[in-house]
């Protein structure tokens, strides 16, 4: 009698506080189900108003989508390669400062990560302009003689985007990195392994989980990247986000755009699914405070 | 020189054979800050180049902002949206971790998930799905429907600062005023919130920020009298390099460094 009674308050309990998410559900509803739900269903719209594929068969079909989807994949790869080339050694490092210090090395990781994207978007247009100061600097150093286009065009847009997505490499392979247990370093050590070889061997292994997961994240972030290419690409670098904003503007093709949307989608969930067997999802932002 | 000889981790290597790291890492840390922080003098050249050195300096870029109507009207439109974002998404985001965190429910694994996805989902998707059926219901170009909008951006980061925060606390405190006749609601007012205040004010201050740097909703979403300040400095961007932007990006990155510092400081007290 005491038991059911006690069991059904602890159901009773359990339904109170699930209703605490009530008003983010319904935020949430109204900003994103509904929304992105209204999208998927127009882009099955074709010109007549009739159900249709012809959205999705004009993917297909015509080459300019290839472009803009095959520019999209190289972005986002080459800002993960270099986000890993730069990420792993930094990460490492703060991995091995002292407990005391990693506090004032972190900021230099979350300053830029708090700091608007736009912001650092365009501090990028500023150094990489034709009279700006890399141009004038290298000139100074007699690295080139006359000033070089650095800006509006791909390498602008991947200088930027590296700068903009390390942080979001740097926190959780440093998340990682603290994980390993120390003592299988020491280990290594104690049976005679050279400090380059107990790395190699011990350490980076252990730390590959953190790189597939770093490596992720920012892949996933960059398929959906907008204001820096458009700030920093001068019109060359189109990716998807561009190319569904331009559809809307020139033709107004809500059809063709949303086609476009639920593939950006699509494409995005498939990597967060592979993303979801390397980590767990709310680990990813353990910097943020 | 003694310090590059002594051993710098377990597996003895010294802290000399590894000045390298050192530096590698130092050269990084450099070019992280170096480009955010660099605009901040550039903003008081004199030029329309923005040099640096500045060959001369001045405050005209401010002065030019703070006479232009159409900048400071964006100003206030983006500080109003980023003030109810704040209001709303704080309490939101908190009811819900606590929620998630303390039922522990196998549901509440995907109702967690579902509350995460719009860090994920591409914000174009979000900005032209709401643009849309916000046309239908006729509340584009308004502030509560951007604020709404950006409530739902910035819930996910309140949630996952509370939800560590909850971890770091033991929940069995609130039980003991429970056992002593406290409802769980006054337990949670009396005992767990001002145990977990200062983690509310830091996912405040973050709530507050996700709005005011958001850009590409606030592109779909706000215009005419209620344009935001992303949007009219992202418009300025495509034209041509405006010196303005220098002075308003300067703004922009003392606003970010106060709450981030002071989240950073907080974050101790807790």
């Amino acid at each position: 009698m005491n038991e059911k009674l006690l069991k059904s308050a602890e159901r009773k309990e359990q339904l109170l506080l699930t209703a605490l998410t009530i008003p983010a559900l319904i935020s949430v509803t109204l900003i994103i189900v509904i929304p992105v739900g209204w999208l998927f269903s127009l882009s099955f719209l074709g010109k007549s108003g009739d159900f249709s594929l012809e959205n999705y068969q004009k993917m297909i079909v015509y080459k300019s989508y290839f472009r803009v989807f095959k520019t999209t994949f190289n972005v986002s790869f080459l800002t993960t390669i270099f986000c890993i080339l730069l990420g792993y050694p930094l990460a490492y490092f703060l991995s091995q400062v002292p407990k005391k210090l990693v506090g004032i090395f972190m900021i230099t990781v979350l300053l830029p990560f708090w700091t608007s994207l736009l912001v650092r978007t365009y501090a990028w247009l500023v150094l990489l302009q034709k009279k700006g100061m890399i141009n004038n600097f290298a000139i100074d150093m007699g690295i080139w003689e006359t000033p070089i286009k650095l800006a509006h065009n791909l390498n602008g847009t991947l200088v930027g985007m590296i700068h903009i997505m390390l942080p979001f490499m740097v926190l959780p392979l440093y998340a990682a990195m603290q994980r390993i247990d120390r003592q299988t370093m020491q280990a290594a050590s104690n049976l005679g392994a050279t400090p380059i070889q107990a790395f190699w061997q011990i350490f980076v292994p252990l730390s590959l989980p953190g790189v597939a997961a770093g490596s992720l994240i920012v892949f996933i972030l960059c398929l959906g990247f907008y204001v820096t290419p458009a700030v920093l690409g001068g019109g060359k670098v189109i990716m998807v986000s561009m190319q569904i904003t331009a559809i809307l503007e020139d033709q107004f093709n809500w059809g063709a755009a949303s086609a476009l949307g639920v593939v950006l989608l699509v494409t995005t969930f498939i990597f967060l699914l592979l993303a979801s067997r390397f980590l767990k999802l709310d680990s990813i932002m353990f910097g943020k405070h | 020189m003694n310090w590059l000889r002594k051993q710098a981790s377990d597996t003895q290597i010294t802290h000399g054979q590894r000045i390298w790291l050192y530096f590698i890492s130092a050269v990084i840390m450099f070019l992280l800050v170096f480009p955010t922080l660099i605009v901040i003098p550039m903003s008081f050249s004199d030029s329309q180049y923005l040099e640096f050195p500045p060959e001369k300096w001045s405050i005209r870029w401010y002065e030019e902002y703070w006479e232009t109507p159409r900048w400071i009207n964006a100003t206030i439109t983006s500080l109003q949206v980023a003030f109810f974002t704040m209001l709303l998404a704080t309490p939101i985001g908190t009811m819900a971790a606590y929620g998630l965190f303390v039922s522990g429910s196998k549901l509440g694994r995907y109702v967690f998930f579902l509350l995460m996805t719009p860090m994920i989902i591409p914000v174009i998707l979000i900005a032209i799905g709401t643009f849309y059926v916000f046309g239908k219901v006729g509340v584009v170009n308004s502030i509560p429907g951007l604020v709404l909008a950006h409530t739902v951006l910035a819930v996910p980061i309140v949630m996952i600062i509370m939800t560590s925060a909850l971890r770091t606390y033991d929940l069995n405190q609130e039980l003991v005023a429970r056992s002593l006749g406290a409802s769980r609601i006054r337990a949670f007012f009396s005992i767990t919130l001002p145990q977990i205040k200062f983690s509310i004010i830091i996912s405040a201050l973050f709530a507050f920020l996700t709005s005011f740097d958001e850009v590409i909703i606030s592109i779909f979403l706000s215009g005419g009298g209620n344009s935001t300040l992303t949007k009219q400095m992202f418009n300025a961007l495509r034209d041509y390099i405006d010196p303005t932007i220098a002075a308003i990006s300067t703004l922009m990155i003392i606003l970010s460094t106060t709450l981030m510092l002071g989240a950073q400081y907080l974050g101790k007290q807790d």
